[in-house]
């Protein structure tokens, strides 16, 4: 169990850039995961924490230690990798040992450590298995058990669910998360998929185009997104550009240039924002914002789209001339079909400024 | 001192950090290339312009007046072109009605069609000049059926060397051919056909078009190897040749004119190499062959089905025939094969002797010696380049694999004068030795000839590696050496055996550099071959020719097994 520091960290190929200035801490023991969609330096950020890759620029610390440009097998760090990499000519217990035998610890000892570990990733009586014998499930377990049973310091996984189908992608999320709780191990975990992200981690870090967007809990990144990018690339809004008319004690007014008019909270606003009058702003509105019939900040309007899930009735809404995602908890009340008028409003403390 | 341990260390990742270290782990390769291929390379270069006027030799070489060399030239390009044109008739024809018919015999044919792959260049003329030479089987046969004076028909001459071309070199089209076929989609003719395309049209438009990639690069390889040739020429007695004026050059001692030959021959065929190269990279493969079943049609009329039968039967016989002439003159006795159609004496010395008599088991020791040196210089150079070539980043990938392929590219002979040219004076690069002369000199040419065996195969096992099988063995704390003993060897190993038996045994039969190369005391097997020819010992000379081709077959079965292998293991 170790903190991972990474400072001032640049990495180019050449002249493609592969991330930028970054700076981020993990703490011991901590489940951080680099969430951003493809292509945002999420695996070069990794790749540089486990030594595949030098930085160009900046430093790498383990608990203080500078690894910067140590060799990947002195970091003891377990990694699990997109395909896997299991090592096709060697069985199941082959596999985990191989870190073991690295290590060259007494035979005796490599048998205990891999029957135990096969047993908390559920391949009890798969062990003389050969690897092309494994479903894709199983293959994803070895990998798991190969990367922990040599006890790291730090584990790192780069979207270790994508190859799965989606019954076993949530199946097995439930299962990592489990294994690391237990063995309390620091765990970088790699994602595109939000969800994954806000069920697993103690902390994300969201990425784009070799930077980083926010570090923060799940609820601060979902609830106080510093910025656009984060609150539409986590979970779903509403992305309303408007002017700011009037600061009233802690109400703020606000109006679109079509007319529409609603009032949040000073508080309501991301970190950077400088609420002023006449300033342009841009609100977020959670499509669960909304709350039905009327009351603060009430909004009429025709509906375009409808649809039950059973748990909710998503609305799309036009009002005003902008289209609106409103999501209502089904309480059992008729459900309003297209093309009906419809009045919902949205509680001020559920509106969310931010700068850009 | 732990400080001290510390400071190595950091000055160690640091020169392993720097971006040019990769070029000091593959610099052996580099220097290797340039002492085996380049510098000979070079130094027949120089030897081209000896003498007091620079341009002599050219000028000697392009000369009206004594047009020798002219005639050698256009003799080379005129065969060549021939042979691209028979091999092709014959390669893809082949293809199509393999692939595509189905006829009774079909199957021990597409077996069989690939025998002149295991016919080792001389032995391959050996059998035909005993099949169908004057004084072959076949003519003489018509001779004594007709009681003619002399033999109707025979092998020999420029036509000669075309027959054994076409023989030895059609399964290349042949190769290339039948995959592009087994890749044709049947639903691309059938659409076709539906849409109302008429058989010519679905030819020219649909089949032709996919064909012509595999045709072309075919017609390039043949056209080289064909330039190349030396050995059907020296059987048949073709003087005007490049390969063959070479070798009159330099058994004459004209050193000089040989390098000129030699230089104007590696010209021509380092082009056609780079010509080939980049045709290849220019064409996307397509690889469709995923589980498309080809279906062939059946051959139902009674006439066409007479027909097929006894083309099958002729073709099956034509393939098969040289192998057997071999191995029945291996059983004859020296002497007594003269003017009879067979032989009439036959005895098992020949193959006794192969063990027993110390004179006739000492080529076969020699060839086996000199190739096992020659395959583990194959084996460390090629596991090294491919993986530099596969895994490493470093600019002059292309400049390495260049080198690799040109010694292959370059005839047999003109590989033989280059080394004569820079080894037959103390070189640095043989640790200040002459090379000529010694056993030593036989082993770097097979080691040169067969440079690319080794490396691709190995690159091919490689590319299917995925590097995070590496990364992950890495990152449970494995060195790269021991990654690279436990991972990457085990996983690729199949395609190194493969690679290095293919060199064995094209360095035990090679016949074409070691004739101008070998030294008295160390003969090689080809050799010997030659000489027994030449004192009338058909029996003992076509009994090496049966064990080489054993050999061949037996590095055919377990190269077949290893890919099939490899091919079930791999994820
Ligand atoms: N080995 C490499 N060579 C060149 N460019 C690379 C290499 N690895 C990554 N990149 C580039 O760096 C950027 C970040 O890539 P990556 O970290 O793989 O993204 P992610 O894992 O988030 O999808 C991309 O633009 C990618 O093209
Ligand atoms: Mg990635």
């Amino acid at each position: 169990m170790k903190s991972v520091r990474i400072e001032n960290v640049t990495k180019k190929f050449g002249n493609v850039l592969g991330v930028s200035e970054l700076n981020l801490e993990v703490k011991p023991g901590e489940f951080f995961t680099f969430l951003g969609p493809s292509g945002c330096g999420k695996t070069t950020t990794l790749r540089m924490i486990a030594g595949f890759y030098y930085p160009t620029t900046g430093k790498v610390y383990f608990d203080g230690q500078d690894v910067t440009t140590l060799q990947p097998n002195k970091r003891n760090i377990g990694m699990v990798f997109q395909n896997y990499a299991l090592f096709p000519h060697m069985t199941v217990d082959e596999n985990i040992a191989f870190g073991l035998q690295v290590r060259k610890l007494p035979k005796s000892d490599i048998r205990q450590k891999v029957d135990r570990i096969r047993g908390l990733v559920h391949l009890g009586q798969y062990g003389s298995r050969k690897i092309n014998e494994l479903s894709g499930g199983q293959q994803q377990r070895v990998a798991l058990a190969r990367a922990l049973v040599i006890e790291p310091d730090i584990l790192l996984l780069d979207e270790p669910l994508s190859n799965l189908d989606a019954k076993l992608r949530e199946e097995t999320r439930v299962e990592i998360k489990r294994i690391q709780t237990e063995l309390g191990v620091t765990t970088i975990y790699v994602t595109h998929d939000q969800t994954e992200a806000m069920s697993m981690s103690d902390r994300i870090m969201v990425m784009e185009s070799g930077l980083v967007k926010q570090v923060g809990t799940p609820q601060e990144i979902y609830h106080k997104p510093n910025n656009r990018f984060v609150a539409t690339f986590i979970g779903e809004t509403n992305m309303l550009e408007m002017k700011v008319s009037s600061i009233e004690g802690d109400v703020v007014t606000v109006e679109s240039e079509n007319g529409l008019i609603l009032r949040g909270l000073v508080n309501g606003a991301a970190k950077e924002v400088q609420l002023a009058a006449d300033s342009t702003i841009h609100v977020s509105i959670r499509p669960e914002a909304f709350e039905a019939g009327p009351g603060d900040n009430t909004v009429k309007g025709t509906i375009e789209f409808v649809e039950f899930t059973g748990l909710s009735v998503n609305y799309i809404v036009h009002v005003n001339g902008t289209s609106l995602k409103a999501m209502i908890i089904n309480g059992g009340s008729a459900i309003k079909a297209v093309r009906d008028e419809i009045e919902l409003h949205i509680p001020p403390r559920n509106l969310y400024f931010l700068a850009e | 001192m732990k400080q001290q341990a510390e400071y190595q260390r950091s000055w160690w990742s640091r020169a392993t950090q720097s971006p040019y270290f990769v070029y000091l782990l593959i610099s052996p390769l580099f220097l290797i290339l340039f002492a085996y291929v380049v510098y000979p390379f070079y130094s027949t270069f120089l030897q081209s312009f000896a003498g007091n006027d620079t341009l002599a030799n050219y000028r000697k070489f392009f000369s009206l007046e004594s047009t020798a060399n002219l005639e050698a030239l256009w003799n080379s390009v005129y065969i060549s072109i021939i042979s691209v044109i028979c091999c092709a008739v014959v390669g893809v024809t082949m293809a199509f009605l393999l692939e595509r018919y189905e006829f009774p015999g079909r199957r021990l044919l597409s077996v069989l069609v690939l025998v002149p792959m295991a016919l080792p260049p001389l032995v391959g003329v050996l059998s035909f000049t005993f099949l169908y030479g004057e004084s072959g089987i076949f003519p003489r046969f018509f001779q004594h059926l007709f009681s003619l004076e002399e033999v109707p028909f025979s092998l020999k001459g420029i036509w000669g060397v075309v027959v054994v071309h076409t023989f030895t070199m059609y399964t290349y089209f042949y190769l290339t051919a039948s995959a592009a076929i087994k890749g044709l989609d049947p639903s691309l003719e059938e659409a076709a056909t539906s849409l109302g395309a008429g058989r010519i049209r679905v030819w020219t438009k649909v089949i032709l078009p996919m064909l012509t990639p595999s045709i072309i690069a075919s017609s390039l390889l043949v056209f080289m190897v064909s330039m190349a040739s030396y050995t059907a020429p020296l059987m048949f007695g073709v003087e005007r040749t490049m390969t063959m004026q070479i070798y009159l050059a330099r058994t004459n001692g004209n050193l000089d004119m040989a390098a000129t030959q030699s230089t104007i021959l590696s010209i021509v065929s380092i082009l056609f190499l780079l010509i080939m190269r980049w045709y290849q990279n220019r064409r996307n493969y397509q690889n469709l062959s995923k589980g498309v079943s080809v279906h062939r049609s059946e051959v139902t009329s009674k006439p066409l089905k007479t027909i097929s039968i006894i083309l099958s039967f002729a073709g099956t016989l034509i393939l098969i025939l040289p192998i057997l002439v071999l191995i029945l003159i291996s059983f004859s006795k020296d002497g007594s094969w003269t003017i009879q159609i067979l032989p009439t004496d036959y005895t098992l010395d020949h193959y006794k002797a192969l063990f027993t008599d110390e004179r006739t088991w000492r080529p076969i020791w020699n060839s086996i010696q000199m190739g096992a040196v020659a395959t583990v210089g194959n084996i460390l150079f090629g596991v090294a380049a491919a993986y530099a070539m596969v895994r490493l980043s470093f600019k002059g990938k292309s400049l390495l694999d260049t080198l690799i392929m040109i010694p292959w590219a370059l005839p047999g002979t003109v590989v033989a004068v280059n080394l004569i040219a820079a080894f037959s004076t103390e070189s640095p690069f043989a640790f200040n030795q002459v090379l000529i002369g010694t056993f030593w000199i036989l082993p770097l040419a097979y080691f040169v000839r067969h440079l690319p065996l080794v490396f691709r195969s190995t690159s091919a096992s490689l590319l299917q590696l995925d590097q995070s099988v590496e990364e992950a063995s890495r990152s449970l704390g494995a060195s790269w050496w021991y990654t690279f003993r436990r991972i990457v060897l085990p996983l690729t190993l199949s395609g190194i055996i493969a690679g290095t038996l293919l060199a064995l045994v094209q360095s035990i039969g090679e016949f074409v550099a070691s004739i101008l190369l070998y030294s008295t005391t160390t003969i090689p097997l080809s050799v010997a071959i030659f000489q027994k020819l030449y004192a009338f010992k058909f029996g003992t000379a076509c009994a090496y020719g049966v064990l080489q081709i054993l050999l061949i077959l037996i590095v055919l079965l377990i190269s077949e097994k290893l890919s099939k292998g490899s091919a079930g293991s791999a994820i």
